[in-house]
């Protein structure tokens, strides 16, 4: 199979797989899985890793350069965004106490 | 990729696999409260392999030096524990807006940088229409994620630039389609035309321009909606680029929270009984509708001072808490508990009654209430919480309006008719804390200020609970 219809089929199958995953969630939950979720959107970090390395190559050349500091920056922001996201959503995750757990404090 | 043996990219694809099944069964986890967070920790994990494998795939490559990777990572991870750390609880919305809007960001600046290397290279000729279509793609759901999200940012931490209420002028709607129009042509052009690569910053600043004017009609109010969204596109950016670099991982990951974060954004439109056009287009922004406010003679208002709530709480034996927006901005949730605790060792059942869009972002008022310790068995949703209200004695509204208006119910010329609603009415007393009952919270009024049965106690809602708090502890 030709790799791009490969990444097609991928792709389908994997947001039905999304629309599976999350089909009740208890309103309580709402802003630590959207936080959750939005760090795993930094996956991207993976993208800005390689985009940063194919550039590194041949720094003479101005295209390399531009694509050399834009992967630099996108490995930049996309670090904030998946450290960020799986800390803060540990932290308000930690604050959610059942009140068995209470007593036992 | 370069010269490597075939075992070993194999494997490291079956690694990125292994990260996907991680986020799988992170999510999963994620959206349950017992595994919730072993949940987020097996998809930092499975983020943590993704990044391994990654810089494994690249030091197979010698030419580069790891330095300028280590430094920016270093970077991102320092500024991304301050934020994490120094953010307080009432500001997580602005938070995951920011966070969300850096995602996009980064995957519009990996699809560029790839498409600038691949042109100076001189590898486009090679590279098969559905790169540049894919480029291209990335760059506009990309960029409107960006802005969208910063302009989200604005609106929650208050910033004067980005006004709460809807920001609405003639011709919007055409001119937001014209934009959108211009950028699908743009793409199209780039897909069948490369290296065309200027019209690269094109699509850009078109879509950068068109994630502002997509976000700064939707009112305070409905934000909840809108970060759920802008969550989904960050993901579908992500997919996008992973198209760009033919990475699997990426696609699945990008694709798994693109579907996921629709999902929450329709649970959020179901919550308000509106559609997601009506939320994005709709301009509405409850809260937030500013000045014009007319108190209409619908009956007399009832006021309360403290001590005739104090008075009302001493004959009750079931008390609902129902905290709203104005509880986040008053900063009251630790003064709401401390009050809530003094009542309980009075022998008064306390429970907390949560509509699914209180506060600016899906569940902020557990979370709130959570970081103030208050157990979540005594946090209700809509239905278990509605059930309550009739064997309620007092229903205590903190800082909420429109989730508890009854005119959603029977007016059908409310602007919320059919949003369901918490049954506040059913209780057999209501007491209202609030700020006053005229300005601001305009656009649509609350008959339950004019129930008989109902008591507004007018102040902060902060030095109010205290007050209370203190008068309950004393007699």
């Amino acid at each position: 199979m030709d790799p791009f219809v490969t990444s097609i089929v991928v792709f389908v199958l994997a947001i039905f797989i999304g629309f599976e995953v999350i089909s009740r969630v208890p309103v309580l939950l709402h802003t630590p899985l959207t936080s959750g979720s939005n760090a795993i959107s930094g996956i991207t970090i993976v993208g800005a890793l390689l985009a940063a390395y194919s550039t590194s190559a041949a720094l003479g050349d101005h295209a390399q350069l531009a694509g050399t500091i834009l992967g630099f920056l996108a490995i930049i922001f996309a670090t904030i965004n998946v450290v960020g996201g799986y800390v803060v959503t540990d932290r308000m995750l930690k604050m959610f106490k059942s009140e068995r757990g209470q007593k036992g404090r | 990729m370069l010269a490597m043996s075939d075992t070993f990219r194999n494997s490291l694809d079956l690694l990125y696999l292994l990260a996907a099944v991680l986020f799988i069964f992170g999510l999963k986890m994620l959206s349950q409260v017992k595994t919730a967070r072993r949940g987020n920790l097996i998809s930092s994990v499975g983020m943590l392999l993704a990044v391994i494998t990654t810089l494994l795939l690249i030091q197979q490559n010698q030419l580069i030096s790891l330095i300028w990777i280590v430094v920016a990572i270093a970077i991102g991870t320092i500024a991304g524990l301050l934020l994490a750390f120094k953010t307080p609880m009432t500001g997580m919305p602005q938070m995951v807006a920011m966070l969300n809007g850096f995602g996009g960001l980064a995957s519009m600046l990996v699809a560029c940088g790839d498409y600038f290397t691949k042109t100076g290279l001189g590898l486009v000729p090679e590279e098969p229409w559905h790169f540049a279509l894919a480029v291209g793609l990335t760059v506009l759901v990309g960029s409107v994620t960006f802005t969208g999200s910063m302009i989200a940012f604005g609106k929650l931490q208050g910033l004067k630039i980005t006004p709460g209420q809807p920001v609405l002028f003639r011709g919007q709607k055409p001119l937001n389609a014209l934009l959108l129009v211009i950028c699908a042509i743009f793409v199209i052009w780039l897909t069948v035309e490369p290296p065309a690569w200027a019209t690269i910053p094109v699509i850009a600043v078109i879509a950068l321009a068109l994630g502002i004017l997509l976000v700064i009609p939707i009112g305070g109010a409905d934000m909840p909606v809108v970060i759920c969204l802008l969550n989904s596109y960050s993901g579908i950016a992500g997919a996008f680029a992973g198209f760009v670099l033919h990475n699997m991982c990426l696609i699945i990951t990008g694709s798994l929270v693109g579907a996921s974060g629709l999902i929450l954004t329709n649970i959020m439109c179901k919550a308000m009984n509106r559609s997601l056009g009506n939320v994005l287009f709709g301009g509405v922004g409850f809260e937030a509708a500013g000045a014009g406010a007319t108190t209409s003679e619908k009956g007399t208002v009832r006021t309360f001072t403290i001590d005739d709530a104090v008075i009302t709480f001493e004959s009750a034996s079931r008390v609902m808490v129902v905290p709203g927006y104005g509880m986040a901005v008053a900063q009251a949730q630790h003064v709401v508990r401390e009050m809530a605790d003094k009542l309980q060792q009075r022998g008064i059942v306390v429970n907390y009654a949560i509509h699914p869009v209180a506060g600016r972002m899906p569940g902020h008022m557990n979370v709130l209430l959570a970081e103030a310790n208050v157990p979540y068995e005594q946090l209700l949703d809509l239905d278990p919480a509605n059930a309550e209200f009739e064997q309620a004695d007092v229903a205590l509204v903190i800082g909420a309006n429109d989730v508890t208006n009854p005119a959603a119910r029977h007016d059908k010329a409310s602007p919320i008719y059919g949003m369901p609603i918490l049954d506040v009415d059913k209780a057999r007393t209501i007491i209202v804390i609030k700020r006053s009952l005229n300005p601001g919270f305009a656009g649509v009024e609350n008959e339950l200020y004019f129930d008989p049965k109902c008591a507004m106690l007018f102040g902060d809602a902060k030095k109010v609970v205290t007050e209370l708090s203190k008068q309950l502890g004393e007699s």
